[in-house]
């Protein structure tokens, strides 16, 4: 198995996060987790990426138990998260920011080369290069922290709420680079609130609700499943009082 | 984190804005009574130019050093939100460690002279070394033993007592070990303190100190080495990154562990060297050595934004200036000045809590 999470369960303080989560990764696919705010998608990822203390279950990559390890050995592994609310260093240049992405790389020249892949898939971010990243616009800013993502050279990239506060075009423009970076050989792991979007583009998905999984299967599935249209879609099926104007925006 | 009043935009105004009577009094006050000073010396003045030369030349030197160690406070509160109050005693502990090495040197006869006389300038890299590395290591030590296990305390204060409580061991500690008599620096025949250049003006003449030049050009070379430092190595980047936004700068693989570390030795080499400046220039020292400058040099990070590397250098130099000038300034006694680092300390507090430098709180760039 590729990536594999079983049964987790995450405890802050006396509230239970995560209730027995289990979820696999294939090599090579697009896996969208979607669900509404506090269901425990970000927890999710940050339980991988090392960052929340993990109460139960395990976390295996590569056929190798990863449960519990410190972020940085996590992330030299080829784990690597692009956080939510993109979280630029805001005094550091477009440049500096993506060196940090590389900062457990040490060959000067790939850093170069994963440099320039990132200025062809953002050319922006080349002309932007010595501009303070606080000072981009918020989809320049994710675009950098896709690429500052990228620099680390991910083999399973994490990313948490991409399309989070940007216009419909730019969701559409980001979401063209997230397939373009897994037809690169990149597995995805995938965390929205836009299911729309985030199920078009996945090879399967799972529905997460306050802490647990209860729905899973290939994007397209969930994306015509009536329950899933009527909680995140804001479809057309008449449970629409389980307040889908909550979820979806 | 630690010390809330260091950001004041926390709490949001809600739309109003709300006049703050209070600091409109206080800055009104201190402005009037300064213009009075002024008025007062150009009218009846009472010190000739030389004598505001020769406070100047006072308050770049020590401004150097108080910059220098500044510059460890503002690092350190960068990357882990926390005043470090033991690092005026890391300082002490460079100034004990060139202390030691001159009189080792000294005590090495060679022939008919000792090893200082023949190799002044290697026994003074030397001692610096030794300042700088003692000091480098009780950083890292300090951070491990004082302040890493209160990381994640629940109570938040507890870093800054166990900070309080780490000066008062050391300084205990390096009185037991080394006894609380004062102490004189040997300075190699290079340094000899005293010597210099004497500058004759029309209405006296100002000294230039060797040790006084040397300080402040090697405090400089420091300032300028660190600043390139931060900019430009991948360490440097770190800890910038780091003191952004700590859990992104934890996604990118970042050892925040090892950041804070490293952190602490590079302000104790600056420290360091600041310790052994300071034995250098002023000849007489104790265990003591670091209190005063310690808390003078975080009146100096104070004042030019903590967090902010170029503000804490900018006010350190502003600190030792004002401090050597103000008694004449405003017209009090000399033994004064120390009353006057902290009453800044305060007039910063009140007016502009988040230092000269920064235009907000919020959005400044620490380190």
């Amino acid at each position: 198995m590729y990536f594999q999470i079983q049964d987790l369960n995450v405890y802050y303080r006396a509230i239970h996060a995560l209730q027995g989560i289990s979820l696999t990764v294939n090599k090579g696919e697009i896996v969208a987790l979607i669900g509404g705010n506090g269901a425990g998608k970000s927890s999710t990822l940050n339980s991988i990426s090392g960052v929340v203390d993990i109460t139960s279950g395990s976390i295996t990559y590569q056929d190798e138990n990863i449960t519990g390890r410190a972020t940085d050995q996590i992330v030299r592994k080829g784990l690597v998260q692009v956080p939510e609310g993109r979280h630029i260093f805001p005094k550091m240049t477009v440049q500096e920011n993506l060196e940090m992405g590389a900062f457990l790389k040490n060959d000067k020249a790939q850093i170069q080369r994963d440099m320039e892949r990132v200025f062809d898939l953002f050319p922006r971010m080349k002309e932007r290069r010595n501009q303070p990243g606080g000072t981009l616009s918020g989809g320049e800013q994710q675009m950098l922290a896709i690429g500052r993502g990228l620099m680390g050279d991910p083999d399973l990239m994490l990313l948490d709420e991409p399309s989070m506060g940007l216009s419909p075009i730019l969701v559409e423009q980001i979401f063209d680079i997230i397939v373009d970076i897994n037809s690169q050989g990149t597995s995805i792991l995938l965390v929205e609130q836009n299911a729309q979007m985030a199920l078009a583009v996945a090879d399967r998905g799972y529905v997460l609700e306050t802490g647990e999984i209860v729905l899973t299967g290939s994007g397209l599935d969930l994306l015509n499943d009536p329950k899933v249209r009527a909680a995140y879609l804001g479809g057309d099926s008449d449970a629409s009082e389980s307040g889908s104007g909550a979820y979806y925006f | 984190m630690t010390l809330n009043f260091f950001n004041p935009n926390k709490k949001k105004s809600s739309g109003v804005r709300r006049i703050n009577w209070l600091r409109i009094i206080v800055g009104l006050g201190a402005l009037a009574f300064l213009i009075y000073r002024a008025i007062i010396l150009i009218t009846r003045p009472t010190y000739g130019s030389v004598f505001w030369l020769s406070f100047l030349n006072t308050g770049l030197i020590v401004g150097g050093m108080y910059a220098l160690i500044a510059i460890g406070y503002t690092l350190v509160y960068g990357v882990m939100s926390l005043i470090n109050f033991a690092h005026g005693d890391i300082m002490m502990l460079g100034c004990f460690a060139g202390f030691f090495t001159f009189e080792a040197f000294d005590a090495w006869k060679i022939g008919d002279s000792n090893f200082m006389n023949m190799y002044p300038g290697l026994a003074i890299f030397l001692a610096f070394l030794a300042g700088t590395g003692v000091s480098m290591i009780s950083g890292y030590y300090l951070e491990k033993i004082a302040y890493r296990p209160l990381r994640n305390s629940p109570v938040r204060l507890a870093p800054l007592i166990s900070a309080v409580g780490a000066s008062i061991f050391i300084e205990t500690a390096a009185q037991l070990m080394f006894g609380a008599t004062k102490k004189t620096y040997k300075n190699p025949p290079l340094l000899a303190r005293g010597s210099g250049w004497n500058i004759e003006m029309g209405d006296g003449m100002i000294v230039i100190t060797k040790t006084g030049v040397f300080s402040l050009i090697l405090a400089l070379i420091l300032m300028i080495g660190l600043y390139i430092f931060v900019r430009k190595t991948k360490l440097g980047k770190s800890i910038r990154a780091v003191s952004q936004d700590k859990n992104t700068a934890q996604l990118m693989g970042i050892n925040t562990d090892r950041v804070a570390s490293q952190t602490f030795m590079i302000s104790g080499v600056l420290a360091g060297a600041a310790g052994v400046m300071w034995g250098i220039h002023n000849g007489l020292f104790n265990h003591y050595v670091g209190f005063l400058p310690g808390i003078k040099a975080f009146t100096a990070a104070v004042l030019g934004g903590i967090g902010n590397i170029p503000g804490a250098m900018a006010g350190g130099m502003i600190l030792g200036i004002v401090e050597s000038v103000g008694p004449a300034f405003l017209g009090i006694d000399f033994q004064l000045k120390d009353v006057i680092a902290f009453s800044i300390l305060i007039f910063v507090l009140i007016l502009k809590p988040s230092g000269l430098f920064s235009k907000n709180a919020s959005t400044q760039e620490k380190v």
